[in-house]
């Protein structure tokens, strides 16, 4: 092909604007499916980001350690002694922001109206704050003063289904080592609130130590959580503390604490492939009509060329130039359109009118788009790798004419 | 030596239940550097034996050479090459890019063959000035009249100096005037640089201009000429 790329861009450019009105409308539709990628994807990764960071607080942190068969059977029979020196060490390294020892056993709550089973948790309030507890969300009273305190926290909606209230004592029964009953009277100091109302039903707070000597078991603790910087890599993380603990324990990222949550994101990068390709079949077919009319329009024209010496190759070249620079025009619009959207709207949505399906989801009220570079990336590609290959058949045909019957058509 | 052989060329059009003869049985030889006109009535064949010559159009038989090349077996690559190296084209309607101004049309050919801009240009406005359209470079087909827009169309299939020019009705929107500076500059091209000239067309006053006229009635050669221009 010696055709310059100036000489087809200009004729590419000028033949563009010969129907301005037609090229005007297609750009606004590319425009507007653009955005619409990008900024339900925003959405869409808000709404993942929040439910992932949700459940990644309530494990919480984004590795854990554990005696090997404790997630079989998460009692305090399968506890583990607390950090040797090693792991304290592992524990100093910058991979890690924040760590915390944690009791964690299965109990029943009981007020002297009602019981429920909860997940109870013996923590340093200090280190739990660390961790990512909210002192905020402390509703009524407050929370634990250190792991001696021998008050316990509990969530709002368990307050409601205990009819109980924050000074009121309650009992906690669980068992211990040799699964004999422990049990230990609770007064309520500090009610909290959850953006999740099955937390606010399942968990509650109280003093590590008090718990240990409720149950009996010294040091001894159920897990140590350890938070990273970054939750969507907690693999270096993850290696870096099991090499600091022995064989037997086991080290586990986030997402095989929870695999449901970590198949979220994979999910959803599949997902928003999905929701950019259907657009951008709709899209299509405006795409196609537009390069085909202006095809058929100028089929004298590609004859002319073809009759010049323009080798049919030229001819597919020249028509995919046209398409590429409707599609590089739209894709500018449509991510401009995107980014002056999705930016003002960094404080969040309000979609409490929706909490009850957002929480059932594992989200919050509060929806923050995020912009990710990467699915702008993708946007961008699929828009222009799917535009060029739709565009393929109007080149394609506008290369076959003949040149002798193409400039005998009118 | 032949420029060009024509061989039993056939072509047939169907229309409804009638064949048109487009070309029936023609045998023709045209030395390199001829200066020939075909000549004879609308739908004798003319336009058709120009498209096949230049290899627009396929023979339903028969065979074509240009310079010793079978035109009629060349894929539409080749053919494409060979139109752009060799042969200029002058249609009987002007056939121009509305997009592209004056010189713009005129340098396209050239831009396909990969000339530099420097030369493109600086032959377009030569050969631009030489038909007459001076000061007009800029001017997209459609402020252009019939004559005017025949002019570049002249000048965009001699600009390259092809080794064969096939005209149909190059003079169709041409004053006497202009007409005469076209043939002239038609012949001199054809003497100096031994270009071969098709032209076919009906006025005749252009077959005046021809060493050899030849005549064409429902898709067959009747007579074939010589004669002083």
């Amino acid at each position: 092909m010696k055709m310059p790329l100036s000489g087809m861009t200009r004729l590419a450019w000028r033949n563009l604007w010969r129907n301005y009105r037609r090229t005007l409308i297609m750009l606004l539709a590319i425009a507007l499916g653009v955005w619409a990628m990008i900024f339900m994807t925003a959405l869409m990764r808000g709404m993942v980001d929040d439910m992932v960071s949700q459940g990644v607080a309530a494990l919480p942190g984004h590795v854990q350690v554990h005696a090997a068969s404790y997630r079989d059977d998460p009692s305090i029979t399968h506890s583990m002694p607390a950090p040797g020196q090693r792991l304290l060490e592992a524990l100093e390294s910058e991979l890690v922001s924040a760590w915390a020892t944690r009791i964690k056993v299965p109990a029943m709550i009981s007020s002297e109206y009602e019981n429920r089973g909860v997940l109870l948790l013996g923590v340093e309030p200090g280190d739990e704050i660390a961790l990512g507890f909210d002192p905020d969300d402390i509703v009524e009273g407050r929370f634990l003063d250190s792991s001696e305190d021998s008050g316990i926290v509990i969530g709002e909606k368990l307050a409601q289904r205990l009819e109980t209230r924050l000074g009121k004592r309650v009992a906690v029964m669980s068992q211990d080592p040799d699964n004999n009953i422990a049990d230990r009277g609770f007064r309520v100091t500090g009610i909290f609130h959850a953006e999740l109302e099955n937390t606010e039903e399942s968990v509650v707070y109280a003093g590590r130590d008090v718990v240990q000597a409720m149950l009996g078991v010294g040091s001894d603790i159920s897990e140590v959580a350890v938070l990273g910087h970054d939750y969507r890599e907690p693999g270096p993380l993850t290696e870096h503390i099991r090499a600091a603990v022995p064989d037997d324990f086991e080290v586990l990222p986030w997402p095989e604490l929870d695999p449901y949550l970590g198949s979220m994101l994979k999910v959803m990068d599949g997902f928003v492939l999905v929701w950019m390709v259907v657009v951008f079949l709709a899209l299509s077919f405006g795409l196609v009509n537009t390069l085909m009319m202006a095809v058929f329009e100028r089929i004298r024209e590609i004859g002319l060329m073809r009759a010049l010496g323009m080798r049919p190759a030229v001819i597919v070249y020249q028509i995919l130039m046209e398409s590429l620079m409707l599609l590089a025009l739209g894709l500018l619009a449509g991510n401009v359109l995107a980014v002056g959207t999705i930016v003002p709207l960094k404080d969040g949505i309000d979609v409490s009118v929706v909490a009850k399906g957002m929480e059932m989801m594992g989200a919050s009220s509060v929806l923050f788009p995020v912009l990710s570079p990467a699915d702008l990336v993708m946007a961008n590609s699929v828009v222009i790798v799917l535009g060029i290959v739709t565009s393929l058949l109007p080149a394609w045909r506008a290369a076959q004419y003949q040149p002798v019957e193409a400039l005998g058509r009118i | 030596m032949s420029a060009i052989i024509c061989t039993d060329l056939c072509k047939y059009y169907q229309q409804g239940d009638s064949v048109i003869k487009g070309l029936d049985h023609v045998n023709l030889e045209i030395a390199a550097g001829s200066f020939i006109c075909l000549s004879g009535p609308s739908g004798s064949g003319k336009t058709t034996l120009l498209n096949a010559i230049g290899g627009l159009d396929r023979l339903d038989s028969g065979q074509i050479s240009i310079n010793g090349e079978r035109v009629d077996l060349l894929g539409k690559a080749a053919l494409a090459d060979l139109r752009l190296h060799s042969i200029g084209f002058v249609f009987q309607a002007y056939n121009l890019i509305p997009v592209l101004s004056a010189r713009e049309n005129v340098e396209f050919v050239m831009q396909v063959q990969g000339v530099s801009a420097t030369k493109r240009r600086q032959r377009s406005m030569k050969i631009l000035q030489e038909v007459g359209l001076e000061g007009m470079e800029d001017r997209r087909p459609a402020q252009l009249s019939g004559g005017q827009q025949q002019r570049v169309a002249v000048a965009r299939a001699i600009v390259s100096q092809p080794k064969l020019v096939l005209a149909d009705e190059p003079t169709a929107n041409l004053d006497s005037k202009s007409m005469e500076k076209l043939m002239t500059h038609f012949r001199e091209l054809n003497q100096v640089h031994q270009v071969t000239f098709m032209i076919a067309t009906h006025d005749q006053r252009v077959m005046n201009w021809a060493e050899r006229r030849i005549y064409m009635v429902d898709g067959q050669v009747t007579r074939d000429e010589m004669q002083d221009p």
